[in-house]
Parts: structure tokens; sequence; C-alpha cells
């Protein structure tokens, strides 16, 4: 919205400082100017406003001169506009409320032998060409002009019929069904029956509160006019403009809270205008209330306001003296309230000052003692208060997970993932592939597009996203990690867990000059989900496979190259190489590896206590043994035959190499596994060694490994 | 080589011993001083090792077999002192290491670069969502959080938004399907800020609370620049006797401060919430010019911020259906609440909102 300056200093005369420091006070008061363009010697400024949906009153130009009054505490003359007397009607123009729930106030005055022309700087009060110049807006004709006139000054919509189309007089009702109306913008409407329409005797002739009909328009050849100016009720008005799609300035400013008293007064302004030209008045304003809607809205009851609630809520100033009875009079009164003191209540210590205050009707925003000492705080100045610290006591307490949550983002971040952020949303088509709970996936009503319909059920979709998102933009090393929410469940209840994803591509997070990359693979990032599951309490851990007729293994993942994480019996996650045909569908090439744990599952354990155990000071032995497998054998049958012997003084074992070559037989397969022997007590004699070795082989023996020789 | 160099020994008490032995161990360290190759290092064990002709081979032979019987245990054990000596001399030498010709042809190029073991990075938002946390935590606030899917009580009508605010409209707020037929206060929406966790929070503990959250947020909004349909907020509750204006004034303050710089400057706007009142847009002091003015800050010296305010009495009046404490009468509080983005946009330099969520390496690396 624009204001120009010249116009607010003509309903201010006495506004003595410049237009950059207006504009920054009225700013600091919450009307905020935004930016402020000289209009040239003599012209004054005009400033881009923001005022938030709340102040209407002043998304105008008298409003904005009442804040000013208020601001440096000068009067502001009430507007008022001379109108020549009428000559007498034969009877008074009729004008009937029948929706008397939502129209609360209709003046029609009728104005015969206008003369639509241009528009022109009629009188002080109604310089419609230059002050229009100004602003940059279009002149249309005197009468058109006119209303956008007092929309401007006053922030009251108005509308002018031609007279002669009317048939009968005026009737506000809601719309009879099967009703049409060709609104101003020359759309022909189906009206709605619960649509507010001002109507003649015949039919609707404007959407009210919201725009004018076609077929009553002013034209150049109209003589007679019937200048409308009401007030209808908010939610009337809204429903109206969003049942036919219309955002107007009129419904703009009827949905948030006309102005009870204004019809009079924008009236006679837009009759003075178009009166300067040519014409008379016919009959007195017809002026009919609705006393239910008058009472809701100009004559509201007054509100208790007690100083000591004032200092209660706003505190302490950085003027000694701070908010006196004085300030909240004068600041209250300025902006258009009535105080009326009241004695102290029964019980009220004495002296406590307590007002009874009346609302101004162009405020109804205002309603509670708390808007007032809002108002209060905004004219004062919020800068004027002091900054205090509160008092405290209390203990702080984080989120129950948030140490498990440092510790995970700590082994992540250390293994050299980035962390990222993925879009909470995918396709169906994705949900459906990754969907831990198959079938419990949340779709949005109004979706951002058709790729992003429903509420992500894994942090999948969003990783390959993202991973895909790198590839094409030819970076091809890819390590990223999300913590995220995940949802699950139906539309009636939509269940939320946190998640994390891992998801990598390209070399290992490692930069060397010297030696060459190696590829990220499968026990890369099954290293880092062991590392996790280690910072928790957890009794066991295993990773387990199933064929892929068992239709276990999500179908993200390569069916031979994926791993389940099962720790203390749960499920707590997926990971493994992407499927390629998955790849493929998403333009990916190489060997994605990617991984989904349920962090709602792995934080239902503690985590981890170190406990430092006692080193022995006895030399360890290392031992080396080279198997041979079938394909068939895994190193998980090796790993647990070697654990079933629970010899304690075998510390260790791990496997040192994998290796196939031709001398090996068909379908086979060499380990060769490292394994230490300490005892805590003792160095380990060699017959000890050897016993503890023909066990190892032995065991091994079974588990489906001979010995290479 | 002779070994005139081992007198006889003519007296075998303490004294004599002491003399004798010492002197041996006086001439080892200074000849061991002089060995500067291999070759002297095989020339000194020969000198007193060597099986022949060593001398501790003479002092054997000489003066344990002339010692009397009584002197022959000291003598030995004076004897093994040296021997260990001596090898110790040798171990030294040898530790000594190739020479320095065969160190010369190890040298490599030290200005190659140093291999990289490279550690991930956190995320932007993270990070600063996390010292957001950190300086209302040294305030005493504790952290809270909430649901991401809400019920249009919490986000809405708890929180004072009038029906038919514009906000409530799916033109800004994304909905879970199928809700048309729930009644209004259960439909199920994707919440667009995190002050439903203030009302959350209230019902489940009475006054005094301080609490902040950090959380995530969706809004119906097309992508550009600065608007991304997912973004994060951190929201801050107090609520306690006699909390005024100034206190929330003050703790902005600080926290701004702590935030971005002892010299940062804050003030405070009139402006509008639904549940608060007054409520307050927050300006910062620019961070890039000071205030005097540059692009950054539109040549204002000013940054908006935050949005604040002194909690709404309608606030107050739903959480005392849960917890008749929060009685406005009785109690008052503040609520703020800052765009994550935002301020990791404004400290870190970031134009586009977008990249925040694209998950590109490049962009994620710069944060390690
Ligand atoms: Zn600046």
């Amino acid at each position: 919205m624009k204001i120009i300056t010249k116009w607010l200093r003509a309903y201010l005369p006495q506004l003595a400082v410049d237009d950059a420091q207006l504009a920054e006070d009225l700013t600091l008061r919450g009307i905020a100017v935004e930016g402020i363009f000289s209009l040239g010697e003599g012209n004054g400024s005009v400033y881009e406003m923001d005022i938030t949906t709340n102040r209407v009153d002043a998304m105008n130009h008298y409003g904005i001169a009442r804040e000013a009054a208020a601001i440096y505490g000068l009067v502001l003359p009430a507007l008022h506009f001379a109108l020549p007397a009428p000559k007498p009607a034969a009877k008074p123009f009729s004008v009937q409320i029948e929706a008397q729930d939502a129209c609360g106030r209709f003046t029609a005055r009728v104005l015969r032998g206008v003369k639509i022309g241009e528009s022109r700087d009629w009188f002080a009060g109604g310089e419609v060409a230059s002050y229009f110049a100004l602003l940059q807006q279009k002149t249309i004709s005197n009468a058109v002009d006119a209303t956008n006139y007092v929309w401007l000054a006053m922030g009251q919509p108005t509308h002018v019929f031609d007279l002669d189309k009317l048939e009968g007089g005026i009737i506000v009702r809601r719309a009879r069904k099967g009703e049409r109306l060709k609104t101003l913008d020359g759309v022909e409407r189906a009206l709605f029956e619960d649509d507010l329409v001002v109507a003649d005797h015949k039919k609707a002739v404007g959407l009210a509160g919201v725009m004018g009909g076609w077929d009553t328009m002013i034209t150049p050849e109209t003589r007679n006019v019937l200048v409308e100016a009401a007030w209808f009720d908010p939610m009337a008005v809204r429903q109206t403009a969003r049942r036919h799609g219309l955002h107007t300035d009129a419904s703009h400013r009827f949905e948030r809270g006309a102005d009870f008293d204004a019809p009079p007064v924008a009236s006679a302004l837009v009759s003075a205008i178009l009166l300067a030209n040519s014409g008379w008045i016919e009959g007195e304003l017809v002026d009919v209330r609705v006393a239910a809607l008058e009472e809701r809205t100009a004559r509201r009851n007054p509100i208790a306001l007690q100083l000591s609630e004032v200092d209660r809520i706003l505190g302490a100033t950085e003027d000694e003296e701070g908010i006196t009875a004085a300030t909240v009079e004068t600041i209250l009164t300025s902006l258009g309230c009535g105080l009326a003191s009241q004695p102290p209540a029964m019980g009220q210590t004495f002296g406590q000052d307590l007002w009874l205050v009346t609302l101004p009707s162009w405020r109804l925003d205002l309603e509670r003692e708390i808007d007032l000492i809002e108002e209060v705080a905004r004219v004062y100045g919020y800068n004027r208060f002091a900054s205090t610290l509160p008092a405290f006591g209390g203990g702080v307490r984080s989120l129950p997970w948030a140490e498990k949550e440092t510790a995970v983002r700590a082994v992540l971040l250390a293994a050299g993932l980035h962390e990222a952020i993925g879009s909470s949303f995918c396709s169906a088509a994705e949900a459906a592939l990754t969907a831990p709970q198959p079938g419990q996936v949340v779709p949005l009503g109004n979706p951002l597009s058709e790729e992003a319909d429903v509420l992500r059920p894994s942090l999948v979709p969003g990783m390959l996203a993202m991973i895909a998102g790198n590839l094409n933009r030819d970076v091809g090393d890819v390590r990223l990690f999300e913590l995220g929410t995940v949802f699950a469940g139906t539309t009636e209840k939509v269940e939320e867990r946190m998640a994390l994803a891992v998801g990598a591509v390209g070399s290992l997070p490692e930069q060397s000059a010297l030696h060459p990359a190696r590829q990220i693979e499968f026990y890369d990032v099954k290293g880092v989900v062991e590392q996790l599951l280690d910072r928790f309490e957890l009794r066991a851990v295993y990773f387990d496979r199933f064929p892929r007729e068992a239709g276990i293994t999500p179908g993200w993942l390569h069916p031979y190259r994926a791993a389940r994480a099962v720790a203390d019996g749960v499920t707590v996650g997926w990971f493994g190489q992407l499927d390629p045909r998955e790849a493929t569908a998403r333009k990916i090439k190489g060997a994605v590896l990617v991984g989904e744990l349920y962090l709602d599952r792995v934080f239902k354990s503690a985590l981890r206590k170190p406990v430092a155990h006692e080193i022995s000071r006895y030399q360890p032995v290392h031992r080396d043994f080279s198997l041979v497998l079938n394909e068939g054998v895994a190193w998980e049958r090796i790993d647990r035959a070697l654990s079933d012997l629970h010899i304690p003084e075998l510390v260790d074992w791990r496997v040192r190499e994998v290796f196939r070559d031709a001398r090996l037989g068909e379908g086979e397969y060499a380990l060769l596994v490292g394994t230490t022997f300490q005892a805590q007590d003792r160095t380990l004699r060699e017959e000890e060694l050897q016993r503890f070795q023909a066990r190892v082989v032995e065991a091994v023996g079974k588990a489906g490994a001979r010995l290479r020789v | 080589m002779t070994n005139e160099a081992i007198p006889d020994l003519m007296a075998f008490d303490d004294a004599g011993l002491d003399e004798a032995f010492g002197g041996l161990e006086r001439r080892a360290r200074v000849e061991a001083t002089f060995i500067s190759n291999v070759a002297d290092v095989e020339k000194f064990r020969l000198e007193w090792l060597g099986r022949k002709q060593g001398r501790l081979n003479e002092v054997s032979s000489r003066w344990l077999k002339a010692a009397p019987p009584e002197a022959k245990k000291a003598l030995g054990l004076r004897f093994n002192a040296l021997k260990e000596f001596v090898e110790g001399l040798l171990d030294a030498a040898l530790g000594g290491g190739p020479s320095d010709s065969a160190l010369k042809a190890e040298a490599i190029d030290i200005t190659l670069p140093g291999s990289r073991r490279l550690t991930g990075a956190e995320h932007p938002i993270t990070r600063t969502m996390n010292e957001i946390v950190a300086v209302f935590a040294a305030l005493g606030y504790s952290v809270g959080v909430g649901p991401e899917v809400e019920t249009d009580f919490y986000n809405f009508e708890s929180m004072n938004f009038p029906h038919g605010h514009p906000a409530r409209d799916t033109q800004d707020t994304l909905v879970v399907a199928g809700q048309e037929r729930r009644p209004v206060r259960d439909r199920l929406l994707l919440r667009t800020h995190t002050s439903p966790v203030q009302m959350r929070t209230m019902e489940l503990v009475p006054p005094p609370v301080r609490i902040v959250i950090p959380g995530k947020v969706h809004r119906n909004d097309a992508a550009d620049a600065t608007h991304s349909p997912i973004f994060h907020q951190v929201e801050g509750l107090c609520v306690d006797h006699n909390i005024a204006f100034s206190d929330l004034k003050g703790t902005l303050d600080h926290a701004m401060k702590a935030l971005f710089g002892s010299a940062v400057k804050t003030r405070f706007f009139p402006s509008f919430f639904p549940f608060t009142e007054p409520s307050a847009d927050v300006q910062i002091s620019c961070i890039f010019c000071g205030g005097k003015g540059c692009r950054k800050c539109k040549q204002s010296g000013w940054i908006e911020l935050l949005g604040c305010g002194m909690v709404d009495p309608a606030v107050f009046a739903f959480a005392a259906e849960k917890q008749p404490a929060y009685d406005a009468r009785q109690i008052s509080g503040f609520a703020f609440g800052m765009g994550v983005e935002r301020i990791a946009m404004m400290k870190y330099g970031i134009s586009e909102i977008g990249q925040f969520f694209a998950g590109d390496m490049r962009f994620l690396g710069q944060f390690a």
C-alpha cells in the first residue's frame, strides 16, 4: 500500500517532523514504512507501507494521520464534508436489510443531474487529480475515482450505481437459488444461496462488500446515481468472496472489520466530489442500521483497564518514571478511546488506577484489556522499555535421547559421512518400495507435487535422490547420512519415528597423493553400523540375510548383498548395495551403498558405559590359521565355532585375509585367520598352546574348514 | 693388540676394586665417544668384549684368577657390572643406526600434501540449531520437541488463530489426506511452526516453564531463493510469575549477543501474531556492516531476525483447561520463534535456501 505524505499532512497540518523522521517513528510503532521515495520539491514523499492484517484501520491516509497524531500528541480534526442542501424527494429511497445478521448498516444517497467526466482537484480535501498523480494511480472517471479516493482517504469501500438501471429500491439479502449476476470484472456468475447480495426489487446488483454488478455500473451516459456506503459482516463477505475466488480492496477491508460509523462520512465525500462537477442531492441520506450489529461494533461495552496490570505485563522502562496513569490516558485517548476513571472496587488497594475504556468504532481489533496494554506499549515505544533478565532457579533438562543422538552423529561424522537433510515427502511408488511397514503410508491432501504426495515412510527415497543429485552434478564420491523423522500409521493416526539413513558411493573418505583411493564397499557400511551399535548397551548384535524367495529383504536392496541388523532380537535396520535395477531406474551408475536404521528401536537401549579391564602383563602369542572352505560356508560359522570353544586364553580372532585362487579346489575359498592367545596370570607354555591350537583346528574342521597345507 | 692397559691387580679391598673398575669404566666411556661409524663400533666391541683379546676377557682371566677366595664374590659382582656397562655403551653406539648417507638416501618430499582421513560435517542447520539451543540452555531453558504432524487444535486453535485465518488455508498449510469428515480440531496437518509445542509443554508441566524447542516445520510454499516447503525453527517459551515485556527484551538481547557477538544491538518493533500480545519483531544491527548500512541489510543497518511477544491470555486459557495454574491473572510469559535457515544463511553467507536440502557433498563439505 502506498501513502503520500502530502495527503497525510493535509489531515494533520501541525505535523512538525520531516518525512524520514515520520517514517521511522511510524515504523517503530508498528505502522511499518518499508520504503520512502521523494516525489520532488513541494510534493513530499510516497511511503511503501507494510501494515499487519490486524490493523486494517491504518491502511489509509486518515488512519495513518491518526497514528501520527497519537505519536506526537497532536489533535487530529474529524473528517467532515459539507454538502449542499438536498432537494426534497417525493418519497425516501427504499432500503431494506433482509439479511440482518450480515449487513449492519446501509446508507444510500440519491444524486441527480451528475455529469460523468474527468477527475480534477475539486476542493480542499478532494484533490483527486493531484493525489492520484502522486500515487501514480490512473484516473478513470469522476465517479469511479471518487470511490477510489474515499477508499484511499479513509479505507471505507463505497459503490455508485446508475440509478436509472435500478428497479425499485435496495434490498440486502442472500442470493436466491439459480440467481445470476455479471460482476464488474465482466464475469457472469452463478450465485450460491449463501452469497450476500445487494439487490434491487428485481435482481442482484452486486456481491455485497466484494464487487458491484455490471448492468448497473456507471457509464459515460449516467445522469443519476445512487451512492452506497455500508457495513457488512466480516464472515459473510469472506465466504462470498471465497466462493467466487475474489479478493478485492472492499472484501479485504470488510473481512477484517470495517468502521461502522464511517459510511455517512464516506458517502458525503463521494457525493461532494461528484457534485463538484454537476448535479444535486435528492432527499436526505437513507441510513438503515441493525441494532444488534451496531452494539457488537460501534457501541461495544467498555472494558476495564488497570494500571497495575499494565506494569505487570510490560515491566521496567528505561525512563525512571515508567508508565504513569497520565501516559496511559494520553495514548489511549489519542487513539480514539474514551477513558472514564473508576473508583477502586472492593478489596482493591487504595490508589490503584482503574479505567473503563470505550473503544473506537474503527478498532474492532481491540477487545480485551491486553489489547489496550499492547496499544500503550506500542505508542509509548517498545525500545523505551528496559532490558531485564528474569531470575531463574530451576534445573535444565535436555531431550532424553539427546546424548544418544550425539553419540550416533559422532560415529557417522568420524566415518566421514556428511549430514544431509532430505525431503520429508516422496512419491507413493517410492513409499511402496521403501516402507518398513508395508501399507502404512500416509498421503497428503494437498501435496506439493505428484512426486511428493506422501509423507516419507523411510529416509531411503530422499537419500537416493540426494545421491543421484550429486552424481548428476559430477560429484562421484558421495557419503551422506540423514537423521530424521519417518512416518507410518494411517490418515487417522500418524506415527512418527526417528530413523537414520546412510548412503555412499565412490571412494573412501581418504585423500592422499600417494595411495590410490579405494572404493567404498559393503563392509565399509557394515563397519559403520557395527561401530554405531557398539555405542549401545546391547547383549547380542548379529547380521543376517534371507534368500530372495523369502520376500523379507526390502525391495530396494540387492538381494545377495544386503544384510539385516538385529540387536537383542529386534530388527534395527537394513543395509547393503542398492538393487542395481533400482539404480538404473534412477540413472545412478556405480555400486551405491545405502542403509536405514530404526533409531527409535536402537535408542531403547542405553548408551554403553566404557568399562576398563585389567590388561595382561604376560606376552600374547599370535597364531595364524590358513583355512580352506567351501563357498557355502560363511565366516559366521567359523566365528561361532571359535566363540563356542570358550577358551579364556583365546582373547582375539579375526579374518586377516580372504582369497580365492586357482590352486584351491572348485568352489572353494581360503581364509587366513589370526588368533591371539594370552593369559591374565601367566606366560603360556608351549604345550598349552599346542593344546589350544589342536582344539581350534578341530572346531573349525567341524564347522567345515580344513587346514591349508 | 696388547693389553698392557690391564695392570695386575694388587689390592682386593673395596677401595682397590673401586679404583681399578672405576678406571676401566671411565676409559670405556671415553673410547665410546669416538665411535662414529660401523667400523668403529666393531673395533670397540673387539677391544672390550673380544673373546680372545678383549679387555674384559683379560680382566676375567687375570684378576678373577688372582683374587683370594674371600674377594672373589665382590670382584665377580663388579665384573658383571662393568660388562653390562660396556655392553650398554655398545648398544647405544649400535642404536645410533644407519649413517647419515644411508639416511640421506631415505629422503622424502615433505611438501607433498598430507594424507587426510576426511571426517564428516554436521549439517549447518543442525549446527546452528545446536548453537541457539546452547545459548538458551545457559539461560536455564530445557529442550522440548513435538510431532511434525499436528492437529489443527495444537497448530492453530490453541495458538489463538481464529477460524478462517489465512494461515489455516490449504494454500499455506500442507494437510494429511482424508481429514474432511473429522472435527476441525482433530484434523491432521504438517505443523507450520514449532509453536504447538508451547501448548503441549504447558499441558504437561505447570509453571514455571522455560523451554526451547528446535524442530522441522512445513508450509505449502513454492520453493525459491528464500522459501522452502521444509524449514526449521527454534521456539522459546518462558512462563512464571511476573514475567514482563522487559524480560523478553533482555532475554533476546542477551541471546542475540551470545549468537552474533557482543557488539550486536537489538531493536523491537510492534508486530502481530495471534498467540502473543503485545507482539514484536526483533531486528539486530547488521552483522556485516556493524549498522552502517550495506547491501545485505538493504542499507538500513538492521536485519530482521525473529518474532516474539507476551503469551496471549487466550493461549493461557487453553493451557488452563489441563493445567489450571496457567491463570493469566496470576502468571505471565513470553514466547519467541526464529527461523534457523535464515540465521544459518546469514552466518555462513548462503544465498539459496534450497542448498540446505539438496545433499550436495560440495556444499555440505564446507561445514567440516
Ligand atoms: Zn549491513
